[in-house]
């Protein structure tokens, strides 16, 4: 490996990355965490919808400094604003926009995403207490989203892999992630398990597989993230 | 047209509710009605079930808010149905989650979207339905599944309550109710599944007629009471944000008009 800068992507680059693999006119809904800031890099002109599950339907980037409007918020609290076009549905509704189908891209934050599609999202315990937890949405886009992504650090702060063989974690169940998108890394997870398709500049197949607690392939077309 | 009863202030507006009550409190971020949780917390009702899609965490020490955590770390409540019922992270403790797992209240942890259609289903007279969230995960183990057309489903119960505290920015005399933006959220549902829907109003109360019929979100007749909070109201705390590139500042204008 040359001198190349190795940098993990920070949280915006993550979100720009996962982005940028948006489909044309899908309906796409950005869970929590990373994936809500990829708001500011969609590109609406391609016909993407964002909706959210608190009912808004056609929101874009995140409100300017001093024009936030506290009543468009998304579910995790950011500030956005919505695009012409844009509709409001109560609760019960954005729920039903989803279950039925009709979201092309459901894209969650996760504690741990395994080999095997399944992940991890609605506890930080193991210790089989269903009762706590922040599910929120989680449960029913699984189910509901016609494909599931994850945008996630690739490692826990002290850098214990998050991307694993089987989840440790109660997973949330239903339709299996189809892409990881991390700060070092997108992979596609198949039925073959983790395919490694892209990584952060400066680090190897090496570097990422060190730190990924599964077997990675690699894609003959692997390439750089772009950043 | 049956008018709901007016009120000068929420605590008025919910003096009479007796222990035991269940109670739907709508909002998420924005349209909570944070004046009626603050009045349902100086009136000391206790051994309370709440209902919303997140118990948050206690604000009171922290900005003089209340929120549902507040209630249980009072140990006002039985139990909470919500979506949110712990801290995302071991980072980020919330001290209503100690209450719970030392037994102090019950917690009930149910996906967002099965909240939402469980009040729906409730205020709309219907008992129960099948949704596919939770299945293939720990939520599921116990519950009644049930397969249709080769995908299986989970059986889910419809809710109603005693109360539903909501919050809109309109009403007219009449009880109609019209929500801005995100702030409608779960204030529609909730509102036809509470068997006394209490209403803050955010602007100041129009006569009957002032909606054109075909834009009234909410319609009156399952509203009971009515307050407009001149003056003192509590509203959602804002968070600040650090921006995460310069943003576009040539967005679509915004009026705020709700109609």
């Amino acid at each position: 490996m040359s001198a190349e800068a190795r940098e993990p992507l920070n949280r915006e680059q993550v979100a720009a990355v996962l982005a940028g693999r948006l489909e044309r006119d899908w309906i796409v809904n950005l869970g929590v965490g990373i994936p809500v800031l990829a708001c500011d890099f969609v590109d609406l002109d391609a016909g993407i919808v964002l909706s959210s599950e608190n009912g808004l339907i056609g929101y874009g980037w995140h409100a300017p400094h001093g024009h936030e409007d506290l009543d468009i918020v998304s579910p995790g609290m950011q500030y956005v604003v919505l695009q012409p076009g844009a509709a409001i549905v109560h609760h019960a509704d954005a729920f039903g926009l989803i279950r039925s189908g009709r979201v092309d891209c459901s894209v969650l934050g996760a504690y741990e995403a395994a080999a095997d599609g399944s992940f991890a999202n609605w506890t930080p315990h193991a210790d089989g207490r269903t009762d706590l937890g922040g599910v929120g949405g989680a449960m029913d886009l699984t189910q509901g989203a016609k494909r599931v992504w994850l945008a996630m650090f690739h490692t826990t702060p002290e850098g214990a892999p998050r991307l694993v063989e089987r989840c440790t974690l109660p997973v949330t169940g239903g339709r299996h992630a189809s892409l990881v998108v991390t700060d070092l890394a997108v992979i596609e997870v198949g039925e073959r398990g983790f395919e490694l398709l892209e990584h952060a500049p400066g680090y190897s197949v090496e570097d990422i597989q060190a730190v990924t607690a599964a077997p990675l392939s690699v894609s003959p077309s692997l390439r750089p993230m772009p950043v | 047209m049956p008018r709901p009863e007016r009120y000068d202030s929420a605590a008025a507006a919910v003096a009479d509710i007796p222990d035991g009550s269940s109670i739907l409190v709508a909002g998420f971020h924005a349209g909570v009605p944070w004046n009626l949780v603050q009045a349902l917390y100086e009136q000391g009702a206790t051994d309370l079930v709440m209902i919303s899609t997140t118990v948050n965490r206690p604000l009171l020490d922290e900005d003089g808010r209340v929120t549902i955590a507040d209630l249980v770390l009072a140990g006002r409540v039985r139990k909470v149905i919500a979506s949110f019922t712990a801290a995302p992270h071991p980072s980020q403790p919330n001290a209503a989650e100690d209450v719970f797992r030392a037994g102090g209240a019950e917690a009930e942890l149910v996906p967002q979207g099965t909240v939402a259609e469980r009040i729906r289903a409730g205020g709309a007279g219907i008992p129960a339905f099948y949704t596919p969230a939770g299945v293939g995960s720990a939520y599921a183990e116990g519950r009644e599944q049930r397969e249709f057309d080769g995908r299986t489903y989970v059986l889910e119960r419809g809710i109603t309550a005693d109360y539903a505290f909501v919050r809109a920015q309109r009403a007219d005399e009449a009880g109609n109710l019209v929500y801005r933006r995100a702030a409608r959220n779960f204030n529609p549902i909730m509102a036809t599944a509470g068997r006394c829907t209490i209403a803050e109003i955010d602007d100041p109360i129009l006569p009957a007629g002032s909606f054109d019929p075909d834009q009234v979100h909410t319609p009156g007749v399952y509203v009971a009471r009515l307050v407009h909070i001149a003056e003192g109201r509590i509203e959602a705390p804002r968070r600040t944000r650090r921006s995460g590139r310069e943003l576009d500042l040539d967005a679509p204008e915004d009026t705020g008009d709700a109609s």
